[in-house]
């Protein structure tokens, strides 16, 4: 048994070459609930908590992009910067969990779990993000949808660790919304975010909890634009109805102890036609 | 007579907000739960558990778990001594299961060992080798005489009819409907934990135990371990809570035998996945009701079919259907009436105690009606409430007075008199709208709804069972020592209990000896009854003590005992000029008085269900706004609004804690909390799935206390702990409907209840 | 550190502590509760789910449930045990902190296994944000459950000490 407390990027890797099989520890939130319950055994712990590259985050110069390392607490990511460069990402930031999550769970935690419920996914989905994955003699950057692979699958090598992902910043509307049973501390029922990119004139429909991963609505997102000018911003009720109609078409929704596909499919056409006409305001 | 400088001094008696004198202890994090006892020496214990709702057992293995190092024990069915069952009304219930598993969670076996890891391995190490049969999971299927018994006993638990007036009787306006209420947990967050320490030789041991009554367990526990009852002692470890969670064994017959069989303490203690499965639930039921009414909205005649699914034992499932079939008619005059109750046995999960015991599931169906009635009649929701209002004097079905004072129309208008909240504004924080920080609505999107419930509860055991209560009151040299059995698990009896010693004996220290079983039984922590039958009990022996103490100054003084009075801290002559403070009164000598509380006897229950089967009871009013996305189907409750029959306020912060809490969980029943089962299978184990309600959830409650004193009540104080969940549930549902105009015939209420 | 039983060094409330023979998966909590005489955090789900487990660690409010004890090195953690305390209260005229006494004197404790947790939940959202509105307050503590209270009585001791600071400071 071991358990390495990295406090460095460099030591990290070393680490995780050493025993490929150890498991990579940011926030616990996932990892310590699997030891509480028995469900895992670890052997060997690879703590990446006091690693501070992974806690930074930096914005390009020319304001294009953002850099977000993996350990970046979803505290921070709901307040500036983030709240201002990336407000879906801010939203969805404030309803991971409770106060006590939002304090050690992290990008990094959501994406190396890579459950289609994670809060952080369907924005970065929207967003096109880059993924970036490093070992101890290579580095690679993965496109979001690559990395997401299946349900709690991703394509991260057992070498690699998530130091972060890039993101663009965009001049244009974005939200993201969550439906869940209770007002607080809920996983995902169905969730959605939505994301207006006036330079390319494009917009991005990213579906949580309705697949076994992230869906990004590629077919509804070419409807809207073949049907108006999306840089315009000015979707009428009708549009928006049949928008929302269309992505729950999108959606793959199951029946489980927490939902219906029926109740999820319904959802998810709510969340995306209310997401499009707030894009008006 | 003179004033005495005390008077002007604020003193902890009855009436005052007197705070609780173990706050201290429990905000710094020092009070000892259960969970926090630990021991020189002792071992942990852990319990194996049936994955299958119903298979038969074909072998148990345990030699695998035995060689693993650190286990020191591993016991099952064959391990115990005494007797194979227990129950709190029918022994039917295994310690360990032998030839047969009959729930999900069922214990068949368990391990002690030097760490919980080590259980843990031990536990996957024994085999157990399961023949899975089909569960019995229809509670109507249970009902049928050709369905086959899944235990000797057989499937119906009990079945009661009540007949009353004229069945014949029918009214102009008939409305029915069929309610479902799913299976909602007690989800108290003290986790179950005990510590037990055998003695020498194995003839005895001493369980330390979160538990609600003492003495019920300690008569199971000793049966089952055959020892003398005097042998098995039992001490209240600090309760995190009960809510009805604990009126069954759990893990106390478990830890016993570990501790007898290892010879060292044994601590155990389950995780909140175990703890669902470790305790009852309450109990899920389908009930058909049909209320006959004149034009006017005045009910007529009522009919009822209800079906309680007991689950795998019986547990209390007898006493919580008699309690759901009597409250049929609600708090409501009502001359007519044919009922049928049953209490069913099914695979599912075994049901019973929780706060409100079958009351809750009766109170949502025939809230349900009074709206339809309402609604048939073009009158208001709370007219036709007031206008079928019971008083005292009037009978209920079963025949009986209702000899309590019954202020149900004061706790109608005084509800309705309580302001509503403003409307919403037109920019509102994304936290007040339903769906919260998911940022799923805005204002436009929100409809607001006002529904009304509300509610009779019985207080105390039925049927004639005599739950009486014991304390004993020592005072010397003017500190009062109070001794008692009363489980607290949190609603403040601790508190209670000083307040009453001061307001009789006129003293202000008063110590608490440990409440454990060398004292008599001060009945269960349930049934709204501990603050008039151990508040009985504790007035009872503080009085005795005083007339001892009065005897002692009459003699002493040459004053006639019966002129003593006691003012503020002294003892004084209501005609004379005496007064002696009660410290220098009882210098030197020591007098206790030990007392039992019964109350008054109550009847069986005929073959027509008639009898005066209670005791007394309470009533109570909500209304409660929410705030709808009928769209999504999410609910925000925004304020309920209660007046509350209380008889008399005894301490105003703890009666407001009980209301505010009582509330929470009906709202949980209302919108989020369920068990969800799938062919006897438990699917949401564990509080990621099982919501019980946020501070971001809890609405704005405005409260009334109606003080109007019960003559039979020793302290003049109705029990306050159940009618706050009871008729908030239908009120908040009543709510959902208004917003929605959907039917909403099931709690929880579910988002596609309301939006598909 | 490699070992079959882990040995290493946690500070908590200010003093170094040694926790010897540990199995690498003991969660903070359990480490506290069991191996450092620290029985002041409560569990009651071991999933994050309750807050009863609430610490602060390096400044901020975590389940300590969730903190794989081992990995929590280098770095100070703060209890229920551990606050500060400066309000007398009671018959014996013990010391605690404004918030605890305001959580008995509001009547904001009914069982009180929520109440570490609750506590140490309110001091961290009053060192951060020293008057917080009510939705403030209530998504501060929205990760800590309560069975009892309902929170009303929680809520009015949390504005008893907002109020009481405010006057302080004047």
């Amino acid at each position: 048994m071991t358990v390495t407390v990295a406090t460095n990027l460099a030591d990290a890797l070393a680490a995780l070459r050493a025993t490929p099989e150890a498991r990579l520890l940011q926030g616990g939130t996932d990892t310590m609930v699997e030891i509480n319950f028995n469900h895992y055994k670890p052997e060997h712990i690879v703590a990446l908590r006091k690693v501070e590259e992974l806690r930074s985050y930096s914005i390009q110069e020319d304001k294009s992009q953002i850099f977000i390392g993996s350990g970046v607490p979803y505290q921070t990511l709901e307040n500036d910067p983030f709240l201002t460069l990336l407000p879906a990402l801010a939203q969805a930031s404030r309803t991971v969990g409770s106060p006590q999550i939002r304090a050690a769970g992290s990008l990094g935690g959501n994406l190396g779990t890579c459950s289609p419920a994670g809060d952080g996914l369907p924005v970065l989905s929207a967003l096109d993000a880059i993924i970036h994955l490093r070992s101890v003699d290579d580095g690679r950057d993965v496109l979001i949808h690559d990395f997401m692979t299946g349900v709690k699958r991703n394509s991260r090598k057992p070498d690699e660790i998530i130091t972060g992902v890039t993101v663009p910043i965009l001049n244009g509307f974005q939200g993201y919304s969550k439906v869940g049973v209770r007002n607080a501390m809920v996983i995902s029922v169905a969730s959605a975010c939505f994301v207006v990119d006036k330079a390319k004139t494009q917009v991005r429909l990213a579906l949580g909890a309705v697949g076994p991963t992230i869906i990004r609505c590629r077919d509804t997102e070419q409807w809207l634009s073949e049907q108006v000018d999306v840089a315009a911003s000015d979707f009428s009720n009708k549009i928006a109805k049949e928008f929302g109609r269309r992505a729950a078409l999108e959606a793959r929704p199951i029946d489980d102890h927490r939902s219906t596909a029926e109740y999820r499919r319904h959802a998810i056409s709510v969340l995306a036609e209310r997401l499009l006409l707030k894009a008006n305001s | 007579m003179n004033a005495s400088q005390t008077t002007t001094r604020t003193r902890d008696v009855l009436g005052t907000s007197a705070l609780r004198p173990d706050g201290i202890a429990k905000v710094t994090g020092e009070f000892s739960f259960s969970s926090d006892m630990r021991a020189e020496n002792m071992l942990w214990g852990s319990t194996l558990r049936s994955p299958h709702p119903y298979a038969r057992i074909k072998s148990i293995d345990t030699t695998q778990a035995l060689l693993i190092s650190g286990v020191h024990a591993v016991i099952t069915s064959d391990d115990v001594p005494g007797k194979l069952t227990y129950g709190l009304i029918s022994s039917d219930q295994p310690v360990f299961a032998k030839d047969v598993v009959r729930y999900m969670g069922e214990p068949i076996a368990a391990v002690a060992a030097d760490h919980p890891e080590t259980c843990r391995r031990a536990l996957a190490a024994i085999v157990v080798e399961y023949e899975v049969m089909t569960p019995l999971v229809d509670a109507e299927l249970a009902i049928l005489p050709s369905t086959p018994p899944i235990h000797p006993d057989g499937n119906l638990i009990r079945h009661q009819r009540i007949v009353h007036g004229d069945s014949n009787a029918t009214g102009d306006i008939i409305v029915e409907g069929n309610y479902t209420i799913g299976m909602q947990d007690q989800a108290f967050l003290g986790l179950e934990a005990a510590m037990a320490f055998p003695d020498a030789g194995a003839q005895g041991v001493e369980l330390h135990i979160a538990t609600q009554w003492l003495h019920e367990d300690r008569g199971q526990i000793a049966a089952c371990l055959n020892l003398p009852e005097d042998n098995v002692r039992l001490v209240l470890g600090g309760v995190g809570g009960a809510f009805g969670a604990r009126e069954d064994i759990s893990l106390q017959v478990h830890c016993c035998l570990l501790a007898l069989r290892t010879g060292r303490p044994i601590k155990m203690q389950y995780s909140r996945e175990e703890s669902f499965f470790g305790h009852v639930h309450r109990h899920p039921a389908t009930i058909w009701m049909r209320h006959h009414a004149n034009k006017s909205g005045k009910i007529v005649k009522i009919e009822a079919r209800m079906v309680f699914d007991g689950g795998a034992y019986t547990s209390t499932s007898p006493a919580v259907l008699i309690n759901g079939i009597t409250h049929t008619q609600g708090p409501y005059q009502c001359d007519n009436a044919v009922v049928d109750g049953y209490a069913v046995r099914t695979n599912n999960p075994p049901c019973g105690a929780m706060r409100g015991f079958g009351v809750v599931q009766a109170c949502f169906a025939h809230e349900g009606q009074m709206d339809k009635i309402a609604e048939a009649c073009g009158i208001s929701p709370v007219k036709v409430r007031l206008i079928n209002a019971m008083h005292t004097g009037d009978k209920i079905i079963t025949g009986q007075i209702m000899e309590s004072v019954a202020p149900v129309e004061r706790c109608i208008r005084e509800t309705d008199a309580i302001p509503l909240p403003p409307t919403m504004p037109d920019l509102v924080n994304a936290l007040e709208l339903p769906g919260g920080s998911g940022l799923t609505a805005e204002r436009k999107n929100i409809v607001r709804g006002i529904g009304w419930g509300v509610s009779m509860k019985n207080l105390m055991y039925s049927e004639g069972f005599d739950d009486y209560a014991t304390a004993r009151c020592t005072l010397s040299n003017g500190v009062a020592s109070l001794k008692f059995a009363t489980s607290e698990v949190g609603q403040g009896f601790v508190t209670l209990a000083p307040q009453i010693a001061r307001s009789v004996l006129g003293v202000d220290q008063v110590v608490q000896e440990v409440s454990d079983t060398q004292i008599g039984s001060a009945g269960s922590t349930s049934a709204s009854r501990q603050t008039w039958m151990s508040g009985g009990a504790v007035d009872g022996a503080c009085r005795l003590v005083r007339e001892r103490m009065f005897e002692h100054v009459g003699k002493v003084h040459n004053i006639d005992p019966i002129r003593l009075l006691i003012d503020g801290t002294d003892v004084v002559d209501s005609i004379g000029d005496f007064r002696i403070s009660v410290a220098d009164a009882t210098d030197g000598v020591t007098f206790s008085e030990t007392f039992e509380h019964h109350h008054r006897k109550t009847e069986d229950l005929d073959e027509n269900g008639q009898g005066n089967c209670h005791v007394a009871f309470a009533f109570v009013a909500h209304r409660a706004v929410v705030d709808v996305d009928c769209e999504l189907g999410l609910v925000k409750v925004v304020q309920i609004a209660t007046a509350q029959d209380v008889g008399r306020v005894l301490n105003p912060l703890s009666a407001l804690g009980q209301l505010e809490g009582g509330i929470a969980q009906g709202l949980g029943l209302a919108v989020m909390e369920e068990i969800v089962l799938e062919n006897g299978k438990v699917k949401n184990p564990s509080f990621t799935d099982y919501l019980l309600p946020t501070a971001l959830d809890a609405p704005v409650v405005v409260a009334v206390m109606i003080e109007e004193p019960e003559p039979q009540a020793p302290l003049g104080a109705k029990g306050i702990g159940e009618p706050p969940c009871i008729s908030v549930t239908p009120a908040i549902v009543a709510a959902i409907r208004a917003a929605t105009g959907k039917a909403l015939l099931r709690v929880p209420v579910r988002p596609q209840d309301i939006c598909l | 550190m490699s070992a079959e039983n882990l040995v290493y060094t946690l500070n908590v409330n200010g003093t170094n502590r040694e926790v010897k023979d540990s199995w690498v998966g003991e969660s903070l909590l359990y480490v506290l509760r069991e191996r450092l005489d620290l029985p002041g955090s409560k569990g009651a789900c071991e999933q994050g789910e309750c807050g009863s487990c609430t610490v602060l660690l390096d400044g901020d409010a975590v389940c300590s449930c969730l903190v794989m004890a081992a990995t929590a090195v280098d770095s100070s953690i703060t209890t229920v045990e551990g606050l500060i305390s400066d309000t007398v209260m009671g018959e014996t005229a013990r010391t605690v902190s404004d918030v605890q006494a305001a959580f008995v004197t509001e009547g904001a404790v009914q069982c009180g296994f929520c109440t570490p947790g609750l506590i140490v939940a309110v001091h961290h959202l009053l060192d951060k944000n020293p008057s917080p509105n009510d939705i403030e307050v209530k998504e501060a503590i929205s990760g800590n459950i309560c069975r009892c209270t309902g929170y009303g009585r929680i809520f009015a001791a949390v504005n008893a000490v907002i109020e009481s600071r405010g006057k302080n400071q004047q």
